[in-house]
């Protein structure tokens, strides 16, 4: 088992989706959320992701590609 | 002695025992040092501080470190009147803090020597970072400076000089093949994995407090007085964040009057999410990816953006977003008025603080330091194309007269200032 901390951007298009609960039905993945944020200006929320690595891997190619912004917790951690 | 008592969480407000940890259990905010200020107050003063030696560690007293430090001598750099350029821009007390002369020439060696020696201090042995530049720099050469290992991940695209100086300190410098958020993520997964002292992940709450510094000094050098107004270049935002710190910690000890100082902000406008969010009157910024010259400060998702609008709003500054050409001319008209050659970064300050003084933001009167955070000779690319070619001349006086006389009327500096 794995363990994967991120944080979710959504665009203003998805907001009204359920993604997180989807993420959890279409993949062996448990969700538990930390923070968030949802207004109609930016929507977020840090989780935490638990399953196998693969199946990690699989969730977060598959929210990425519904136009969910994926980074890690931290945010960016990359610096001049 | 430090006077460091816990990690605290910027969000959620639990505490916890300084260690290598960053992101709080509960809620994943961001950790930062908190200190035992009543004790500190005892010990420092201006006195005590204008003993020091002539770098950051003068303000030891004011870091999280208790082990002797990594120390190149970072900071204490000049704070210049910028009569030139102020008297260009219309102000009659600007001040610029000239980080290029740090000892890797940027001000992440601020960052780095509080970072490694606290690295030191919980017994790693290899120093690593997710870096445009600057920080591998600083953690390349500290990491000598130690007898470290170091690893420095950054994007392979990066300017030549940034890569050959990290080379060139012996440390392992991985290019990475992929987009600023790519390098980001295989950052972020390997601090998970790896036992090391990721300056800028692990360390980070430590690391940061490095940049406090900068507002010491600059008030220190201002004849212990904050300024009115400080122009800062945003990339996570966490320097801004910490100069405002530094400020609020001398005035919590005693050492300066109350704090007024308006913090205003500066981004490249292909890479602006706090500008952009300031400009909308939110504190909620949308992340963005990255397209500009200026890639020391390309964080689309920066992490201290949040903070940094509090303050914006809190100080009463204002946010300045420039294009490219603008970083360009920002350069030229900083090295052409005040003899300072800074990266891009300085190009997006200069840009940024003529943009905030023609939008009312700056008022003439005030002391403003602008804060130059990088020496140019790392970024040659982005001005080599806007500068006239050299005047090639045969060794005689009638070739070089014939030269002149071709030269003239062609490329005027960017201040439109005549040659004498």
């Amino acid at each position: 088992m794995a363990r994967l901390r991120v944080k979710f951007t959504f665009p203003p298009d998805l907001v009204r989706e359920p993604i997180i609960w989807e993420i959890g039905r279409r993949f062996d993945l448990v969700t538990n959320i930390r923070r968030a944020d949802i207004t109609a200006e930016v929507a977020w929320a840090t989780l935490e992701i638990d399953g196998e690595e693969e199946e990690i891997e699989r969730g977060i190619k598959w929210v990425t590609e519904k136009g969910v912004r994926v980074d890690p917790v931290e945010d960016s951690i990359i610096e001049g | 002695m430090s006077f460091a008592n816990a990690l605290r969480c910027r969000e959620c407000g639990r505490e916890y025992p300084l260690s290598p940890n960053h992101v709080c259990e509960f809620c994943f905010g961001p950790l930062e040092v908190v200190y035992d200020y009543e004790a500190m107050a005892k010990k420092v003063s201006r006195k005590s501080i204008a003993q020091g030696p002539l770098s950051v560690w003068r303000y030891a007293d004011f870091l999280p470190c208790e082990g002797e430090p990594v120390d190149l001598q970072a900071g204490f750099t000049p704070l210049i009147p910028a009569k030139n350029l102020g008297g260009l821009l219309g102000l009659k007390h600007l001040y610029l803090k000239n980080d290029c002369v740090n000892p890797t020439w940027s001000f992440k060696d601020r960052v780095v020597t509080v970072a490694a020696t606290k690295a030191r201090e919980f017994g790693f042995t290899t120093l690593a970072c997710a870096s445009t530049g600057n920080l591998a720099n600083a953690v390349s050469a500290h990491a000598a400076r130690a007898g470290l290992e170091a690893f420095v991940f950054v994007p392979s695209d990066l300017e030549a000089g940034k890569l050959l100086g990290s080379k060139i300190y012996g440390a392992n410098l991985v290019a990475v093949d992929g987009s600023y958020d790519d390098v980001n993520r295989l950052c972020a997964e390997l601090g998970d994995r790896y036992k090391w002292a990721f300056v800028n992940i692990n360390i980070r709450p430590y690391y940061s407090e490095g940049s406090k510094t900068l507002g010491y000094e600059v008030a220190e050098q201002l004849g212990w007085r904050a300024p009115d107004h400080c122009v800062v270049p945003l990339a996570s935002g966490s320097l801004y964040g910490k100069i405002w710190k530094g400020l609020q910690e001398l005035t919590k000890l005693g050492l300066i009057d109350a704090v007024k100082t308006r913090m205003s902000g500066c981004q490249a406008a292909g890479c602006s999410p706090i500008v952009t969010a300031w400009e909308n009157h939110t504190f909620n910024f949308r992340p963005v990816r990255p397209k500009t010259i200026a890639k020391s400060l390309a964080i689309g998702n920066p992490a201290d953006g949040y903070y940094t609008l509090k303050i914006m709003a809190e100080s009463n500054g204002a946010g300045a977003a420039v294009t490219d050409d603008e970083v360009v001319e920002g350069i030229r008209l900083l090295a052409e008025t005040e003899g300072i050659f800074a990266e891009t970064a300085g190009g997006v300050t200069v840009s940024g603080l003529r943009h905030l003084v023609q939008a009312g933001h700056v008022d003439p009167d005030e002391v403003v330091v602008a804060f130059i955070t990088g020496a140019g000779f790392k970024t040659q690319e982005a001005v080599e194309n806007a500068l006239p070619a050299a005047i090639h001349v045969q060794p005689t006086i009638a070739s070089f007269e014939q030269a002149l006389a071709a030269r003239q009327g062609e490329s005027a500096p960017v201040t439109g200032a005549a040659s004498s």
